[in-house]
């Protein structure tokens, strides 16, 4: 394919001895949003580092709008991309504002266009009281915090979004607000979401990629995910299918 | 009295300046080890091993050596340097390695240079941890410098150790007394930039 913006050829990657990741290919076009999805430990978050550089494939490549991983300049290259994660890693000491402004500072954008950014993209994320830009992050909820991680992720404009949990810790009701929401935050954008939530990943994902063990099993759309006759996609498509209901 | 001030002076002085040579090496030394874990655990060893040999011991030894070694200041510099330098370094590694390993990893996904890290999230993380060991290292200075009036360092040492062997009791407390004033005050001078500087 080749109006990928992701594109792993063969792609594996272990620490030391031990394979995390084996032998990955796949391809992201422009615009979709990606499910990982997979146990824990099954290579979910190394594949998202992947793509952002934070981590080099031992073998085969990463290809990202056309350039391998390992060509890119690793910051420009992580600029580029917008990163969340669970619990949202926001900088305790930086207030929101300054968490939101991160890229665009560290990009050298003037004072007064990072500062109009910032309060763009509070509205968009819903903390519309003036007062979130100048609180820290301990002084907000799960929730909140979780939004301004996803305006951080924003903030420079990036195409590509890679999301590690984003909403894991989050209680029910409010996950799934953000979920909804996060269809609107990535119109657009081509993302990789991990999760190991079967419920998240059919609501968020055009496609949804399975992995074990380190190797990816299925790549497809949620209906072929739930009609997948593949041993390893059965039992999660099941949880979908008849929830609540015995899953031996 | 006159010259409690003086030798209580010539203390200070020889405190600041240990305590400032200690923390140009050991803070550095602190920040570069806290990326290398092999260098982290033998260097650890090592300034560990140096806090258990007993200070007077410590100046001893120093003498014989050339250039840091010898009768007077210098030695007495070098010894409380090397003191000072566990809780220094130790501090400051435990702050920096203490970072939230999701805000360093978001830090670094941001496209932060190594640099930017340590300056904008490690350091000012950290702060608390490495201005404790500064404070914990100066008050302890503070006692240790006594003993190097033993070896021609001067400072409130120098009245203990006169006072002892003249068995002249006034003289030993008026050293003693001298000594633990310096060692308060430096503990709340401290504890007040401590609590101004750490992020709350």
């Amino acid at each position: 394919m080749s109006d990928s913006v992701i594109s792993f050829r063969d792609a594996s990657f272990s620490i030391g001895s031990r394979p995390i990741v084996r032998g990955v290919s796949l391809d992201v076009a422009a615009g979709e949003t990606l499910v990982l999805l997979g146990r824990s430990g099954a290579g979910k978050t190394s594949v998202l580092r992947m793509v952002n550089g934070l981590v080099l494939p031992s073998s085969g490549e990463v290809i990202v709008n056309g350039k391998s991983t390992k060509e890119w300049d690793s910051v420009r290259l992580k600029r580029s991309i917008g990163y969340v994660i669970q619990e949202s890693g926001l900088f305790p000491h930086y207030t929101v504002a300054r968490n939101i402004g991160l890229v665009p500072w560290l990009e050298e954008w003037p004072e007064d266009r990072i500062r109009s950014r910032v309060s763009e993209l509070l509205e968009r994320v819903g903390l519309t009281d003036p007062s979130f830009g100048g609180r820290h992050p301990r002084e907000l909820s799960g929730g909140q915090r979780q939004r301004v991680g996803v305006a951080r992720a924003l903030a420079a404009h990036p195409s590509i979004l890679l999301l590690d949990e984003p909403f894991g810790a989050l209680d029910p009701l409010t996950r799934s607000e953000l979920q909804t929401e996060f269809l609107h935050w990535a119109e657009g954008k081509t993302a990789l979401f991990v999760t190991h939530d079967v419920f998240e990943a059919m609501r968020v994902g055009k496609r949804i990629a399975v992995f074990d063990d380190g190797r990816l099993v299925f790549i497809g759309t949620p209906d072929e995910f739930l009609r997948s006759d593949q041993p390893l996609v059965q039992p999660l498509a099941k949880l979908v299918l008849n929830p609540g209901g015995p899953h031996a | 009295m006159r010259e409690v001030l003086e030798l209580a002076a010539e203390h200070l002085l020889l405190v600041i300046v240990s305590m400032l040579s200690a923390c140009a090496i050991g803070l550095p030394l602190a920040i570069w080890i806290s990326r290398r874990p092999v260098w982290r655990r033998w260097i650890l060893r090592v300034v560990n091993v140096i806090q258990t040999v007993p200070s007077l011991a410590l100046f001893g030894l120093l003498i014989p050596l050339p250039v840091m070694g010898g009768i007077g200041k210098r030695t007495a510099i070098v010894a409380l340097v090397l003191y000072a330098l566990l809780p220094i370094v130790r501090n400051t590694v435990t702050g920096i390695l203490g970072v939230d390993a999701a805000v360093r990893e978001s830090a670094q996904a941001m496209g932060m240079s190594p640099r930017q890290v340590l300056r904008e999230v490690e350091l000012p993380l950290a702060v608390r941890s490495i201005l404790s060991g500064i404070h914990i290292a100066t008050v302890t200075t503070i006692g240790t410098a006594t003993i190097a009036a033993a070896i021609g360092g001067g400072g409130l040492g120098v009245l203990i150790f006169r006072g002892i062997s003249t068995a002249d009791s006034a003289q030993i407390a008026s050293g003693a007394v001298a000594a633990a004033i310096l060692a308060l005050g430096a503990d709340w001078g401290l504890q007040w930039i401590e609590e101004r500087l750490s992020p709350r």
